[in-house]
């Protein structure tokens, strides 16, 4: 397998996906002409014309919904968003007609469309681009949302993503787009939406993940190892639908839970996360299941306060041994 | 200002039997919404509700230009354009009874009408979110390399909505084949036009988008007709859009809970819109012509309410949609 960057897998998704099928098309600012706004489309407009790489002018709401349109009609649009802090603007057309279309014309219009970009903070960019929206979008029925935190995973999800017949919104990571791993080359490499993964196994406490808190997961598992602990890292890969089977059999073997994420605590993705759990694993916990989130607060500019307001591997370990009575 | 010049007209203009059949759709919908309003009062429809009345003109003049094949998409005030683009009454009265027989299955309503089968993309309830959808509809269609035209209808209080403006730079920009029908009926609910458009002649929005336009008579279906085969014409052969602005008149109010006149309009202001009604002035013209006499018309008149009465009744006895239709069609059928 070669070694890639989670950046160049998606890529290779695209790339792939619209060599597969010619109804696939890319579309949003800055994708064709300039590569990219992060590159992640680089060389698509070479390869494959201005007909399907779209540069568009900056508006979110208008090109998110001619994608919407072009879905109605049977294309299968990828909608690029510069960043998930956007595509507020878009979300009327994400969320009132994506996402209802198949239910409200009974069943006769479905809408295949991806909605992607880079969601979170990176470094510094203050409070209107570092937030990370993913809960505001799993609310809502009718759509999928997906957020891989590996380049493997960034290119078999894209992949699926794009061949899915219902709205996906896909949500990467800035911070991740230069990460690298092992990324499977076969054609047919697509991971279901909807599975969950087991990213190190371990036994004494379960630690659910997506998105970049993953790297964060792994960290602070390697840390733990070092004290004799032993962590499993769940990575949800998936925000809707949930692999609730995946949390449910690693906190049976482990019997505790903590969940990290890197959006806001209040009516965040971690507590639709210990709703699953409480309810269907409650005789199985030794502990309450502690939840590792970002700050309450609108992200602020100065290092050492964005630093605070971010979950990391310190926190993570922190909580684990709450959970497991060693703090 | 339309930019390129009109079709020529065949010599004879329409016959009696195209007249005829524009007549029998003007009545056919005016009779569907009087009956609507009716089962509304009798609490069979439910929610929201809103009428087309007075502006029957606008639907069936600008869908007589339009093929099979091509894509409409309105708003919420759609019941006429479902009608006009050849929607059972059956399938829509059923649709407003909320029955599992109605053309979205009982899931959709008043606001959401959709017939795949006959491009008719919906019923929207946001006001000004069809406009970029119509958009996208013209995209798929220049993407594939059809012919096929959007029409898109709005009321005309969407012209100061974001969508609006950001659809028509696309379409424009793009070349997309694509027609935008503002149907002025003069009141965004009870806001008048010039209490909330800083510009008063709708169709010179277009020049912001380099985009041709014309304003329409709307109580006349055969000058919408026209109009709109212009502005098709422009979509299918130029791949260009065209902004219309129609200017009609809602006799009723915005909607069920909203009286006809009294708070923001007047009792006068009503009946004189009145005088130029869409289905008076098409009857006129044929009786004036001899290519219809006042039997004829009276048979219409009883065919269509006939035809409404059936759609009632159809309706009244078409099942509620099976409890388990509450989980369906949230997501594609598993392949």
């Amino acid at each position: 397998m070669a070694v890639i960057t989670y950046r160049e897998a998606l890529n290779q998704a695209l790339r792939e996906e619209m060599h597969r099928d010619p109804d696939v098309f890319l579309m949003g600012e800055e994708v064709a002409e300039y590569d990219g706004a992060y590159k992640v489309s680089r060389g698509l407009l070479k390869e494959f014309g201005a007909r399907r790489v779209v540069d568009t002018p900056i508006a979110e709401l208008g090109f998110a919904g001619i994608g919407v349109g072009a879905a109605m009609a049977g294309l299968r649009p990828v909608i690029e968003f510069m960043t998930w802090n956007f595509a507020l603007l878009a979300i009327d057309q994400v969320v009132n007609s994506a996402a209802k279309l198949r239910y409200m014309s009974g069943g006769q219009i479905g809408c295949p469309i991806v909605f992607r970009g880079p969601g979170g903070a990176a470094l510094q960019l203050a409070a209107q681009h570092s937030q990370a929206l993913e809960s505001w979008y799993a609310h809502v029925p009718g759509l999928k949302v997906v957020m891989p935190g590996t380049p493997a995973d960034a290119k078999g999800l894209l992949k699926a993503a794009i061949r899915d017949d219902d709205p996906v919104v896909f949500i990467e990571g800035e911070m991740l787009y230069n990460t690298k791993g092992e990324v499977p080359e076969a054609e047919d490499f697509v991971i279901p939406i909807g599975q969950a993964e087991v990213k190190r196994p371990g036994d004494h406490v379960t630690v659910v993940c997506h998105s970049k808190t993953v790297t964060v997961a792994l960290k602070a598992a390697e840390a733990l190892a070092q004290e004799g602990i032993s962590a499993e890292v769940v990575d949800l890969r998936t925000i809707r639908p949930l692999d609730t089977d995946t949390i449910l059999a690693s906190v049976a073997k482990t019997n505790r839970c903590v969940i990290l994420e890197e959006g806001w605590p209040y009516a965040g993705v971690g507590a639709q996360v210990v709703d699953v759990i409480q309810r269907d694993a409650f005789d199985h916990l030794d502990a309450p299941v502690l939840r590792v989130t970002g700050a309450d607060v609108p992200m602020p500019y100065n290092k050492q306060l964005e630093k605070a307001a971010k979950t990391d591997p310190a926190r993570a370990v922190a909580a684990v041994k709450r959970v497991l009575y060693l703090a | 200002m339309a930019t390129t010049a009109a079709p020529a007209r065949s010599k004879s203009g329409p016959g009696a039997d195209e007249l005829r059949g524009y007549l029998r759709q003007l009545l056919l919908i005016r009779r569907f919404e009087e009956r609507a309003g009716e089962m509304y009062s009798l609490g069979k429809i439910g929610g929201f509700c809103h009428l087309y009345i007075g502006q029957e003109a606008v639907a069936v003049g600008t869908i007589a230009a339009l093929r099979p094949d091509d894509y409409v998409i309105s708003a919420y005030r759609e019941h006429g354009q479902a009608l006009a683009r050849g929607m059972s009454s059956r399938s829509v009265m059923a649709e407003l009874f909320g029955k599992a027989t109605g053309c979205s299955k009982g899931k959709g309503g008043s606001m959401h009408l959709f017939d795949a089968s006959l491009g008719f993309m919906g019923g929207h309830g946001i006001v000004g979110g069809q406009i970029p959808l119509a958009a996208g509809l013209a995209f798929a269609a220049k993407y594939r390399g059809t012919d096929q035209v959007a029409a898109c209808f709005f009321g005309e209080a969407a012209v100061n909505i974001g969508s609006f403006h950001e659809a028509l730079n696309m379409a424009s920009l793009w070349k997309l084949p694509v027609v935008f029908i503002i149907e002025n009926n003069g009141y965004g609910m009870g806001t008048a036009l010039a209490r909330g458009s800083s510009l008063l002649d709708l169709a010179h929005r277009s020049y912001s988008y380099d985009m041709a336009n014309e304003v329409v008579d709307g109580q006349d279906v055969l000058t919408v007709k026209t109009a709109m085969e212009m502005a098709v014409t422009r979509a299918r052969t130029e791949s260009k859009p065209t902004l219309l602005e129609i200017r009609t008149y809602r006799y009723v109010g915005h909607s069920m809970s909203d009286a006809a006149h009294g708070t923001y309009r007047t009792k006068e202001e009503v009946e004189t819109y009145r005088e130029r009604d869409p289905i008076v002035l098409l009857r006129d013209r044929m009786i004036a012509a001899t290519q219809l006499d006042a039997a004829g018309y009276e048979a219409l008149d009883r065919e269509v309410k006939a035809e409404v009465d059936d759609a009632i009744q159809f309706a009244e006895s078409s099942p509620d949609p099976d409890p388990s239709e509450l989980w369906t069609d949230v997501y594609a059928p598993r392949s």
